[in-house]
This record gives structure tokens, sequence and C-alpha cells, in this order.
């Protein structure tokens, strides 16, 4: 209750963007086996709108809310929603990336950056880990470092 | 789908993140004598706060963890359970100089300090109860 008082964000049942993550691992295999520009396009929208709107809003939230959760049961605990969001915003930066790769006709840069969203979806569904969320302090290090070379 | 490569990698990756999450479950949130920690030691002026009179639990967090609020309330519950034990929760963020300083990869890192702010254990990813309580025994021995 002290974390409303905060102004803390918005609170998620977990285990919707874990189901998120095993559809995203779904949809990239069929990518890579048929290197189908459109349907990695396709999962760039949806990512966007996870990172946009939040992931309940987004499509497979949706589908979660619909379909998974009313045969689950409340969930034990929420979780912050920011940092499954950001995981998104990273996804849709590989998302996009491939999508431009397959459509312009350049397969290796679509099956790199298929393969490295692929990675990360996977992880998440099978373990639990966000690796978009792992490396974040990795990037703000990083930026810093950028930052202070420049001055 | 006459060109097998993109199906090809996708049995690789696959195969690949299970190895890596495996290891990795295993490896999560072990408290360890960390490589580069002899010698680290970590003042009240550096937290920003002042340590435990016995020991101090330091917990590195993001906004973008999903684990760091758990692992929060379980140091806070394991803290305030050990009298002379606090815990010093630092946003990393802004605080690069001691990520930087004390090596902090990755959140949740927790550093389990002796009296002294001597870096004892320290943990990546979030650590068990049991992990805690007797990295804490070793912290308060000495």
């Amino acid at each position: 209750m002290s974390d409303r008082a905060l102004g803390a964000p918005v609170r998620v049942d977990p285990r919707g963007p874990r189901f998120a993550a095993v559809l995203t691992t779904v949809v990239l295999v069929v990518v890579l086996a048929t290197g189908s520009g459109p349907l990695l396009a396709a999962q760039a929208v949806v990512f966007a709108l996870g990172a946009g709107l939040g992931l309940r809003r987004a499509p497979y939230g949706w589908l979660y809310r619909r379909l998974v959760r009313p045969r689950l049961g409340p969930p034990q605990e929420l979780e912050d929603e920011r940092p499954p969001r950001f995981a998104q915003a990273v996804g849709f930066t590989f998302a996009a990336v491939g999508a431009v790769g397959y459509l312009s006709g350049a397969t290796w840069l679509g099956i790199a950056a298929t393969a490295l969203a692929l990675a990360a979806a996977f992880l998440n569904a099978a373990f639990g880990y966000c690796l978009g969320c792992e490396i974040y302090l990795l990037v703000v290090r990083a930026r810093a470092r950028l930052g202070q070379a420049a001055r | 789908m006459s060109d097998p490569t993109g199906l090809i990698v996708a049995v690789v990756v696959l195969a690949a993140a299970t190895v890596f999450g495996l290891v990795r479950a295993r490896r999560d949130g072990r408290l360890r004598a960390g490589r580069g920690d002899a010698g680290l030691r970590l003042s009240s002026g550096e937290l920003g706060e002042s340590l435990g009179d016995r020991a101090t639990l330091v917990q590195f967090s993001t906004s973008f963890c999903a684990t760091c609020p758990g692992t929060r309330r379980l140091l806070l519950d394991v803290a305030s359970g050990t009298p002379g034990v606090r815990h010093v929760e630092i946003d990393a963020e802004q605080r690069l100089d001691l990520v930087r300083h004390a090596e902090v990869m990755r959140t949740p890192t927790v550093l389990v300090l002796d009296r002294d702010g001597r870096v004892v254990r320290r943990a990546s990813g979030p650590p068990t109860r049991d992990e805690v309580v007797s990295a804490l025994e070793l912290a308060t021995a000495s």
C-alpha cells in the first residue's frame, strides 16, 4: 500500500508477460522457419503496442486475460509493469531490424535479429528470465561512459 | 521452405538458450566470495547511509528490474529480524560511481558487508533466504 502512496507504477499479473513470451517464442520460430518478413513485422507491431500501451492492452495480454487468466485464478503477487514493458521495447528494436532485413532481401540480417529476439523470448518463457531487464544496467553504464568520453 | 538455414538457426538458438538458462538458474543469486572483492570496502560515506553495527546488506536495484522488489522484501525482512544488520538499497542508475567501484553488472546485486564495510559475499541475481542468513553469519563472525 505504501507503494501506492509513492506514486508507484502499474502492477500486473506476472503470468501475463510470461504467457506473451510463450506466444512470442512460437511466432519467432515460425518466422525463422518460413523466413516471413510480414509475420515478423506483425510481431514488431505487437512489441510496439506492448511497449507503448502496456502489456495488458497489447494483443497477447488481451488473449491472456480473455482465455488464460479465467482458468488460473487470481495471481499470488503482482509485479511492476516497467521491466516487461522495457523488454517489449528491446524486442521491438530487434523485430523491426529483422523485418527490414527480410523484406529488403538481406535475409542474413532478418535471421540474425530474429535469432536474438528468439533467445530473449525463450529465456523469458522457459525460465522467467528477463534478458532485456538484465541488459538495462549495462546500457546505462555504457551510455554514461560514452557521455564522459564525449566531454 | 527451400532454405533450411532459418530453421537450423532456430533449433541452435533454443538449444543454446536452454543450456544458458539451466546454468544461470543454478548460479543465480548464489552468495559467493567475488573474485575481485578481496580488499573491496564500502564506507558509509560512499553508500550515503550508515553501516549496520554488525553487518550491512547492500542491494543494487534499477526500476527495470523484475526481481528487485522481491529481493528488497526478503532483505528487509532478514535485516529487521537480525540485530545490528541494516539493509541499504542503492539506485544503480543514480550511483554509477558506486556501480563501477563495486563492479556491478546486473541487478539485483547483493553485497554482504561486515561491520567495517568489507565485502564478504556477493550475489548476482536474487538470493535465497538461507543463503543470506548464512552469509550474514559469516560476516558477523569476525
